[in-house]
């Protein structure tokens, strides 16, 4: 299954990619596991340095900002 | 149909229609802001007939004027600005700065904050980020000081309603105040100030940055217009709403003997008073040009500007996660004197 994670400390930019990841993963009636990776040592471990990322089965596909739905889709449809 | 064109003459095809696109935006954007001045004297003086000079008419007009203005400059500045951004980010930053010697560092530190796409909530894994590579604390705060000072909003709004004399005296300072603040923090070794959990932080390896195509970098910077227009155009509206009533309503220099130069303690008082107005600073801006009209001197004036934005509440809060009260107690008291010293200073040699 797959294993969706929002790093981020709570701002609304981490709310709306939770939203949007949501959102894409049921269009595509797939299911996933979603993580809210809130603690900074643990988000610094992924390497990133602007929230919101966003990873997908243990892999940063986006930071910094909030990707498009057809972008969350394609990573998602690629993990 | 889409199926008959090679992968390559398609996007050589959205290629095209992009451009077309950008020329025709370009087009109306030049169009509609050259319009804008007999449009709005049109709308006051000749539609509702109000009188040229009166009270009405002045503040009318002068709201006509500036709201399409200044979100017409705000939308088109922040899109090129946004473009040049997608070349930068954090962690290539950070690589640009590492192995760097304080002094070199700062200079770059400060310059890289203008460019580098930040906003503040994500200021605390910058922070870590930067330290835990290696990067000396004062040149981390050079960049920390830059990066929310000079940010594209109060420089567009500076540059729309003051000139770019003004808005370049602002960037200017700016970056003088960032390089010193961080030099002088650097000097006094307040390693030991940091929050301990800090330096035990390793973090993993960066993320690879990713190809951008001219296509994505055009759509991230629309992206971008329409996330910061969205948030602030409401405040810009406001600012000048009450500006225009400033304009139209206040009578010339009756500011001057409690903004103005004479009024010594003005300087001070200005800098307090604008570090808990961060949110708006697109709504203050507006505000405090109208104030200028009216015998605020402009070293106050630009104290006061750069502590609404450069010295933010919640960015403090943010930052207490990551530093002992000490150092952000300092942090702070070095901001503080710096943009009293600004307002003194230009007060003291602009006429």
């Amino acid at each position: 299954m797959l294993n969706i994670k929002i790093l981020g400390s709570g701002c609304a930019n981490c709310k709306r990619l939770e939203q949007i990841a949501r959102k894409v993963v049921t269009d595509n009636n797939m299911e996933a596991e979603f993580e809210k990776v809130m603690d900074f040592p643990e988000i610094m471990k992924y390497g990133v340095m602007s929230t919101p990322g966003l990873v997908v089965n243990g892999k940063v596909v986006s930071s910094g900002r909030i990707p498009s739905e057809g972008e969350v889709s394609a990573w998602i449809k690629a993990a | 149909m889409t199926q008959l064109i090679p992968p390559s003459a398609q996007a050589r095809k959205i290629n095209w229609k992009l451009f077309l696109l950008l020329v025709g935006i370009i087009a109306v954007w030049v169009l509609a802001y050259n319009y804008i001045q007999p449009l709005a004297n049109w709308i006051t003086y000749g539609l509702l007939k109000l009188g040229e000079g009166s009270q009405l008419g002045e503040s009318l007009a002068f709201f006509l004027y500036d709201v399409p203005k200044i979100l017409l400059l705000l939308s088109g500045m922040i899109f090129l600005i946004s473009i040049l951004r997608t070349f930068f980010s954090p962690e290539r930053t950070r690589a640009l700065l590492g192995g760097k010697r304080e002094g070199v560092g700062n200079v770059l530190a400060a310059l890289l904050g203008i460019v580098t796409p930040f906003c503040s909530c994500s200021a605390v894994p910058l922070f870590i980020g930067f330290v835990e590579s290696g990067i000396p604390l004062g040149v981390t705060f050079s960049f920390l000081v830059a990066a929310p000072t000079i940010n594209e909003v109060a420089v567009v709004l500076l540059f729309g309603l003051f000139g770019w004399k003004i808005a370049g005296l602002y960037v200017v300072t700016g970056l003088i105040i960032a390089i010193l603040a961080g030099i002088f923090i650097g000097r006094l070794h307040l390693e030991s100030s940091v929050e301990d959990f800090v330096w035990q932080i390793h973090s993993g390896t960066v993320a690879e940055s990713e190809h951008l195509t001219w296509a994505n970098r055009l759509m991230r910077a629309w992206q971008s217009v329409k996330e910061i227009v969205g948030k602030v155009w409401l405040y810009v509206l406001v600012g000048i709403a009450v500006g225009a009533a400033i304009h139209g309503y206040v009578p010339e220099s009756a500011l001057a003997g409690i903004m103005g130069k004479q009024a010594w303690w003005s300087v001070p008082a200005a800098v307090l008073l604008g570090v808990p107005l961060y949110f708006n600073a697109a709504g203050v801006i507006p505000i405090v040009s109208a104030l200028m009209e009216k015998g605020a001197s402009l070293g106050t004036v630009l104290a006061f500007m750069m502590s609404v934005v450069g010295l933010s509440l919640p960015e403090m809060i943010i930052l207490r996660r990551v530093l002992k009260p000490k150092l952000l107690g300092i942090f702070i008291g070095i901001l503080t004197v710096a943009f009293i010293i600004t307002g003194y200073l230009f007060n003291l040699i602009l006429v």
